[in-house]
């Protein structure tokens, strides 16, 4: 079986236009939504309560939410989780005054008329949630010099450059869809975001391979179509290793349960974008920044080869 | 061409082994189990007490599965736990306090692969179900009470020392101390900074005044604020005994909090009376003339017990409360060198011991820590002469395990800088065993639409990467189990991920191949070029993603961190499963044709 038999080389690079415009218009989007909508920060990074409970029996919100505001915690976002046995009972920061002993209040105020039983309580606190959103963003920074210093040292600093610019517009875009559709952005996301920016650098850098391969080989073709044939060559493989490692997400989105669904939410849009920009966003960026054979072949040596008839 | 020599065979073969080796005791499940462990320094898990709870299960009529000692505790794996929760009792009736005897779940593994070592992996919180708390220990609180401490001890140094002086006062974090002249300051600062070595002093003139301005130095700021951070670790550990808990964690992260642990405690409201708790330290006279007698205490006296289970009669009125004990630290009896501790108490503190033993030479005096109601001698030695000044030195019939000890105690007996829980993550048991079910079925549902997929799309060729991939996940197993890593389930979803990823290798290899052999390369040099060319690809994309990974695991914080750690991991064995393993394979079935004409290769 082959997917791919593909004779002639796709002039990818010739549609540059096109991609860039979309590539900048998706990118745009995103910071528009990251800018007005903002990320809807999980209970990690702003601090406050949750409190996940189990009903023997199918639940009533506004039941719920009645028994809450008895205690007090009228602001307290209540809301099914998965099933209707299921409730998720967020508390706002402010009532961090009850003390460490709020979840058991709740715990009873619950357990006055229904079956219940506990099955987490994540309270968070200010200081931490704000150390949180420190080391994630120093984790960030760290991989992406981490990434262009590696590919510097082994490519070329173009590369490095490309390469990075490619994958934190993936990153931005993750970041802008979970701002539009207001899902939870929590520490396990930032940590999926963070392996996709790892994961997808992968791609850039087979493509590199190849390119730099090319260059080698194709002496005297045009390095758009060195590009061109880079990618036709590598697209196979970047499919059918996407395609697999999608697959794996896929089940963690299908069987993963709530705790891992925008985990696997995060891989997938990352893996989704991280198959374009690596191919049509950091090699044109490669033509950009003015990529040649010289990068990689010693001059005098291209000039032996051209006194040859 | 395609023959590895004989020692990477071997050498393939024997990685893989020792890998299902240690990936075993994770197929065997876990049974109840009652844990028994010594609460007092003096006591030891040995065989002694593993024949007691021998004998004891033996009367009780239970009958374990296995009872084995280690290191420090007797352990006894139960079939149900009907039995476990019965022997728990009995246990604990017939050791009493001095143990802890503690739920636990224990690997059903055979006992010759616990003996080598091997072990099922270690399961985080959102796994097997639990309490995590982070506390923040208030420094700040720390350094307060040294300064307002000092401030008093200023006083009375002064005073002693016969200096006129018109007013300490505080300031934030500077004592300032007020002169009427300059003569008197000097004599004054002379004096201070003989007996506050760990402050620093500066003079000061303000108008008619002359000020002598005292700040802590940074090194006795550290000093202080380390020492109430251990003397926190030391009073929670001592709590966390009480629980019952069998594998506690109780750790120091960062400079100024403390990482408690608690897996299988489900009662987060007692855990959290229990580790809030203030502990508070007296100290006594002993009332020696009715030691060892009958236990009934004569009016006026109430009977302690010591550590090591004396008893001690001693007065019901108090000389001193924990309160005044500024700090104690384990040190040498400068006379004859043997191991003692040191107690630095504050000046209305020093005051009130001086007048007690200047009335008590020669008696006994008792240091009691209460906690929870019930009261503990600490440690009762003999008044050798009236102390005066503060500093007193406990000595003799100790060593210096026990000095630091008793020093601990001391401090923890005193106030503790206040902890305040900054964090908390309870999981109940049932979600942690769905969590499990949840990560186990999504990897496996994984793995299979992979590689299903992977033999249609390269058949041979996606059956050896389908192999090479298993070998993946077995070694990836066997190095979290070997190494004890915490598995959590971002860890569990990190399996899934890396599997997913490290297919990357043989598709890049399997793809090199289809193209050289749709070159018109010969199939055993399209093999051969195919792994060379691949290769060094491979190692560069694992190398950015490895980058990824160890920088989550330095920034990350508990179940991202466990995340990172199987990334890495994962991205190690995929690197050898993915090139050496399925290479090996294809060698040992394409290898050894001499005419190969044809590769199933899809």
């Amino acid at each position: 079986m082959e997917f791919f038999r593909i004779k002639k080389d796709i002039p990818f690079m010739s549609y540059g236009k096109l991609t860039t415009t979309i590539s900048l218009v998706t990118f745009l989007l995103s910071v528009f939504f990251l800018a007005t909508k903002g990320l809807n920060f999980g209970v990690d990074f702003t601090g406050g309560t949750v409190i996940e409970v189990h009903y023997a029996q199918p639940s009533d919100t506004k039941k719920v939410r009645e028994e809450l505001a008895g205690i007090g915690l009228a602001d307290a976002l209540v809301q099914h989780f998965g099933t209707t046995h299921d409730v998720l009972i967020q508390v706002p920061l402010k009532h961090n005054k009850m003390g460490a002993n709020l979840s058991e209040q709740v715990l009873a105020a619950l357990r006055v008329s229904d079956e219940v039983e506990l099955r987490r309580v994540e309270f968070v606190g200010p200081q931490v949630g704000k150390d949180l959103v420190e080391d994630g963003s120093m984790a960030l920074l760290l991989v992406s010099l981490g990434i262009v210093g590696y590919l510097w040292l082994r490519f070329e600093w173009k590369f490095g450059l490309a390469a990075i610019i490619a994958n934190l517009h993936d990153v931005v875009i993750i970041l802008g869809c979970f701002a539009f559709f207001q899902w939870e952005f929590s520490l396990s996301v930032l940590a999926a975001v963070l392996a996709v920016l790892g994961y997808s650098v992968n791609e850039s850098v087979v493509v590199f391979d190849r390119i730099r391969e090319n260059f080698r080989k194709m002496r005297k073709t045009e390095v758009a179509e060195i590009i061109d044939n880079a990618i036709t060559r590598t697209m196979s493989r970047t499919i059918i290793t996407h395609g697999s490692t999608q697959l794996m997400v896929l089940a963690m989105l299908l069987l993963g349960g709530e705790t891992l669904h925008f985990f696997a939410l995060a891989l997938t849009i990352g893996i989704m974008f991280s198959i374009y920009s690596s191919v049509l966003v950091a090699s044109p960026l490669l033509i950009m920044f003015g990529v040649s054979r010289e990068d990689f072949i010693k001059p005098e040596k291209t000039e032996s080869e051209e006194v040859l008839p | 061409m395609n023959r590895y020599p004989l020692w990477k065979n071997l050498l393939i073969l024997v990685v893989l082994v020792t890998g299902f080796i240690y990936t075993l005791p994770n197929f065997y499940g876990e049974s109840p189990a009652v844990q028994v462990m010594p609460l007092r320094s003096h006591l030891k898990a040995d065989t002694q007490l593993l024949a007691t709870v021998e004998q004891t299960l033996r009367d009780a009529q239970l009958t374990p599965d296995v009872i084995s000692l280690d290191a420090n505790s007797v352990k006894a794996r139960f079939a149900d736990t009907d039995s476990q929760l019965k022997a728990k009792d009995v246990l604990h009736a017939q050791l009493g306090d001095d143990y802890v005897v503690a739920l636990n779940l224990l690997s059903r593994s055979p006992a010759w692969l616990t003996g080598m070592n091997a072990l099922p992996m270690y399961l985080g919180l959102d796994l097997r179900g639990g309490v995590h708390f982070l506390m923040q220990v208030d420094m700040k609180a720390a350094l307060d009470k040294a300064l307002e401490s000092a401030s008093g001890d200023f006083r009375s140094t002064l005073r002693d020392a016969r200096i006129p002086y018109s007013g300490v006062t505080r300031d934030g974090d500077v004592l300032l101390v007020k002169f009427r002249d300059a003569d008197a300051r000097s004599k004054g600062e002379v004096e201070l900074k003989q007996r506050f070595g760990g402050m620093q002093f500066d003079n000061k003139d303000a108008g008619r005044d002359y000020l002598l301005q005292a700040k802590l130095t940074q090194k006795e700021q550290l000093r202080i604020q380390d020492s109430a951070l251990q003397q926190n670790l030391v009073t929670l550990r001592n709590r966390v005994n009480e629980l019952g808990v069998a594998e506690p964690v109780i750790q120091q992260q960062g400079v100024d909090r403390v990482v408690v642990q608690l897996p299988g405690v489900q009662d987060t409201a007692r855990a959290k009376d229990i580790l809030g708790r203030t502990a508070t330290l007296e100290v006594r006279l002993v009332d020696d003339r009715n030691i060892g007698a009958n236990s009934v205490a004569p009016f006026g006296t109430e009977v302690f017990k010591e550590r090591d289970g004396t008893p001690v009669v001693v007065k019901k009125s108090v000389i001193l409360t924990g309160e005044r004990i500024n700090d104690a630290q384990p040190g040498f009896d400068s006379r004859n060198n043997e191991p003692a501790v040191h107690i630095n108490l504050d000046a209305v503190g020093a005051r009130k011991f001086k007048e007690a033993t200047r009335e008590n030479v020669g008696k006994r005096m008792a240091i009691i820590l209460f906690e929870k109601g019930r009261g503990e001698v600490v440690t009762a030695p003999v008044i050798r002469e009236e102390i005066g000044g503060g500093r007193v030195q406990i000595s003799g019939q100790m060593d210096t395990t026990e000095a630091t000890n008793i020093a601990l105690l001391l401090r923890a007996g005193a106030l503790a800088a206040p902890m305040e829980i900054i964090e908390e993550r309870t999981v109940g048991p049932s979600l942690g065993a769905d969590n499990i079910q949840r990560g186990f079925d999504s990897t496996k549902i994984g793995f299979f639409m992979v590689a299903a997929f992977m033999i249609a799309y390269y058949l041979m060729f996606g059956t050896i990467s389908v192999l090479a991939l298993g070998a993946n996940l077995l070694l990836l197993i066997a190095l979290l189990s070997m190494l004890q890593a915490t598995l959590t389930l971002p860890g569990m979803a990190g399996i899934a991920l890396t599997l997913g990823m490290a297919i990357d290798a043989n598709v890049l290899i399997n793809e090199r191949i289809r193209e050289e052999l749709r070159n018109g390369v010969p199939p055993q040099m399209a093999i051969s070029t195919g792994y060379e060319n691949a290769f060094a690809t491979i190692i560069d994309s694992n190398i950015t993603t490895l980058i990824a990974g160890v920088a989550l695991f330095m920034f990350g914080s508990g179940p991202v961190k466990g995340f990172a750690v199987v990334l890495c991991l994962g991205i190690l064995t995929s690197m050898f499963s993915g090139v050496m393993v399925s290479r090996a394979l294809v060698n040992l079935i394409y290898g050894r044709k001499a005419r190969l004409n044809k590769v199933a290769i899809g």
